[in-house]
């Protein structure tokens, strides 16, 4: 064995390098004030590790993105981990840079000789920043894209020069492609480059002038070696603990829904260490001006590069006799301003009902949109494609936006908002389903809110005097045949959450089908039913609340297959445009509590 | 750079070799989990399996479109297939060559070549299959030609089946080049 490491000591006199690197002289002795950059130095290898794994796995493009790494998060062996790993490691690695630069700092360990030191720990800031920046883009996710967006955005407005800028980071004049292939280029090539090169020199040039200890010394000096390594590697030990646990508590990094250029996203924020930017920038208004430059150029620009200026020439201002507690000051003063825009910017949030409201809708969209990958698969367009044919997801926002200035759904517009007017049409949660039968043909409810109140049936319509005057005389005997109608007609409808009923029930359906064709019962005076009717004038009951019934009924309610020339206001959607047959029928479909997965609403009278 | 290398470092040896030791273990453990981490995303693909490689029945030709005269006709195979998170419905996953006999039973062969999976051709000149690739010929049948053929062994044979009196459905399978002995891709 010694004879081993001897042949190859004499080859590589890699016993000389392990003892410059671990006899390192530490004035005073081991401190624990000493280990950020040994952590530093830890994370890092931690993101090199765990992109690179992360990379056999990543797909930059607009239609693979989202979608690989939601592989990575919900299908792959310890996926989530490792996203989470990589995520709260970035986090982590922002909080030490500052740690590592007040140590530095307070220490005074920016004096000369030691001024290009401090200058390469300046430029690894940025450049972490940097990675952190294009890092938060690669999952294409909503809150990366719309946060990304607004930064990007905001290099368009350097003065002169600042849409080329733009051009250039995004690789083109819209997001898309070479976005992603862009920033991921940037952030698992060229920036991890850059920070080796840099942390090479700045260990380099560290070792050269030696550790400044922290005056007074407590103990007499001794090597790096074990009890400063020690000292670093509990240090490590602690990150890597933190990380862990915040990965298994949230089960990892958090995947928005994927990202839609055309879908508003008013949840989006940056991640907490550029928050204070966000909200900085509401104080700083593009439309007035300061010495010729407009305010925004100001808040986004000058000020943080003021700030950055400072910071670069405190090695400079310490020579001065005051300078170390200037520097001190400036210190304090830029970590001040960034906690209280942090907290600006978080408490404005948490006061803020409206995005909590967009917060929720995400994460129930996110859900939502795994949930169909794993029951469909991801096809070929991307993720999005299956959000956008999904009724769940579309319904209510497609109600809100044509059905809701009239109609209801549970009493609000499909999206939780309540109407703002009082509804002049049927609630029409749980259409055709029993209980919203029994509702329409109950004496007290025809002409209550939920149904006819305010149409033009509720006056002067044969079917409210037939329910208000027949229907309330109706002996026991009578109440169960209308019971059998109920049942029947709302199978006409297959509605999937009644699927089992009406199954079970198959008895009943057919001895209603029979009571509904009756004259006794009188629908069919006015209604159409399976059978040719010559004067229709009232809606076709064959097939009624069927998924064909009421995309041909929204097309055109004023077809003499339903209303006729009594048709109320409602507009013919389908005839005059508004929306097209796929459109109708994801409309047809969210009304029927017919998509996949999620348990369908059981169906209840409103 | 004066102080004396560890071994010789002059605190108490007990306290210094346990400082030393603890040092040792934590290093590792702080320098090896975020690589375990990695190291099971990296070895996922190794639990995935084919899809359709137990070999379900596909519809791949009708009978009119093969020639009476024996001479073999290659068709690509449809199926569905799960590529990582994407699903597509309905996408060539191979070929495989159908041939009439004589006494009109069809003989269905993989189109890739069992010795390192390349396409093999047909010449109808020569009346063998040839792989492109490193010489293997086959008879029509599908036995190896020729003692030269560096194919371990024969074409793969397919079962076919012959629905309705014209539809030709093959139990469409790859097996692992390089073999004598048929083994699945699973």
């Amino acid at each position: 064995m010694r004879f081993l490491f001897d042949w190859l000591d004499r080859r590589t006199g890699y016993r000389r390098l392990m003892h410059e690197a671990l006899n390192e002289n530490v004035p005073g002795g081991a401190r624990w004030r000493y280990v950020w950059g040994s952590t530093l130095t830890f994370a890092f290898f931690m993101q090199v590790v765990t992109g690179f794994a992360l990379w056999m796995a990543y797909n930059p493009s607009s239609q693979t993105a989202w979608e690989s790494v939601y592989y990575i998060q919900h299908e792959m062996w310890g996926g989530w981990l490792l996203r989470g790993i990589h995520h709260y490691t970035a986090q982590f690695m922002t909080l030490l840079l500052v740690l590592h630069l007040m140590q530095v700092v307070i220490d005074g360990a920016y004096k000369a000789p030691r001024e290009v030191n401090f200058w390469t720990g300046i430029v690894l800031l940025m450049l972490v920043m940097g990675l952190s920046l294009t890092g938060y883009l690669l999952p294409w996710d909503q809150k990366g894209f719309w946060a990304t967006k607004v930064a990007t955005n905001i290099a368009a407005i350097t003065p002169v020069i600042g849409p080329e800028v733009q051009k250039l980071f995004v690789g083109g004049t819209d997001y898309g492609h070479h976005t992603l292939s862009r920033f991921f280029a940037l952030h698992a090539g060229v920036l991890p480059a850059l920070i080796i090169a840099l942390i090479i020199g700045h260990i380099y040039l560290f070792r050269r002038h030696g550790l400044t200890p922290k005056q007074p010394l407590r103990r007499r000096d001794a090597p790096f070696w074990p009890d400063q390594v020690f000292c670093d590697v509990v240090a490590c030990l602690a990150v890597l603990a933190a990380v862990l646990f915040l990965t298994v508590w949230t089960h990892g990094a958090e995947l928005g829904s994927p990202a839609d250029p055309a879908e508003q996203y008013e949840a989006a924020r940056p991640e907490w260490y550029f928050m204070f930017l966000f909200e900085l920038l509401k104080h700083f208004p593009a439309s007035k001006t300061f010495l010729g430059l407009n305010l925004e150029v100001w808040g986004a620009m000058i000020l943080p590069g003021l700030m950055v200026g400072l910071v670069v020439l405190m090695p400079l201002i310490g020579n001065w006799k005051l300078g170390h507690r200037f520097n001190l000051g400036v210190l304090a003063i830029g970590l001040g301003f960034f906690g209280v825009f942090t907290w600006l910017g978080y408490a404005k949030d948490a006061a803020n009902d409206s995005f909590k409201a967009a917060k929720a809708a995400a994460d129930h969209q996110a859900e939502r949109i795994v949930e169909l990958a794993r029951l469909k698969g991801i096809p070929q367009s991307g993720a999005l494609t299956l959000l956008r044919e999904d009724p769940l997801t579309q319904g209510p926002r497609l109600f809100a936006q044509h059905c809701a200035s009239c109609h209801r759904y549970d009493g609000h517009d499909g999206l939780g908002r309540p109407g703002k007017d009082p509804s002049s049409a049927p609630d029409l949660k749980g259409f055709a389903s029993r209980e919203w039968l029994a509702g329409l043909l109950d004496p007290a409810r025809i002409v209550g809110d939920h149904y006819f109140a305010r149409t033009r049936f509720a006056e002067r319509s044969r079917m409210v005097r037939f329910v208000q005057n027949d229907v309330a005389e109706f002996d026991e005997a009578q109440k169960a045949m209308l019971r059998k109608v109920i049942v029947a007609l709302s199978a006409e409808a297959g509605l999937p959450a009644q699927t089992t009923l009406d199954t079970a029930e198959a008895t009943a359906v057919s001895e209603g089908r029979a009571l509904l064709a009756h004259e006794d019962m009188r629908c069919t005076e006015c209604h159409k039913f399976r059978e040719y009717d010559e004067d229709p004038d009232s809606p076709d009951l064959t097939g009624y609340g069927s998924r064909e019934w009421i995309i041909a009924f929204v097309t055109n309610p004023a077809h003499e297959r339903f209303y006729g020339e009594r048709n109320d206001r409602m507009p013919a959607f389908g005839s005059d445009g508004t929306l097209d047959a796929a459109t109708l029928g994801l409309l047809a479909d969210w009304l029927r509590g017919d998509w996949p997965g999620s348990a369908a609403p059981m169906p209840s009278a409103p | 750079m004066q102080a004396p290398p560890s071994s010789n470092d002059p605190g108490p040896p007990r306290r210094g070799f346990l400082k030393q030791f603890a040092t040792g273990v934590l290093s590792a453990v702080v320098g090896i989990v975020p690589g375990l981490a990695g190291l099971l995303v990296v070895f996922d693909p190794v639990k995935r399996k084919q899809m359709g490689g137990a070999g379900e029945p596909l519809l791949v030709a009708r009978f009119g479109s093969l020639p009476a005269d024996g001479v073999p006709r290659r068709f690509q195979v449809f199926a569905d297939r799960v590529d990582a998170w994407n699903t597509y419905r309905n996408i060539p996953v191979g070929a495989v060559y159908l041939r009439r006999t004589s006494d009109n039973k069809i003989t269905a062969l993989n189109a890739s070549c069992p010795h390192a999976g390349c396409s093999v051709g047909f010449s109808s000149e020569k009346g063998l299959f040839l792989c492109p690739c490193h010489d293997s010929f086959f008879l029509v049948e599908g036995k190896i030609a020729t003692a030269s053929s560096p194919s371990p062994r024969a074409l793969d044979a397919l079962d076919v089946e012959v629905r309705n009196a014209e539809e030709i459905w093959v139990r469409f399978r790859n097996f692992q080049p390089g073999h004598k002995e048929q083994i699945p891709v699973a």
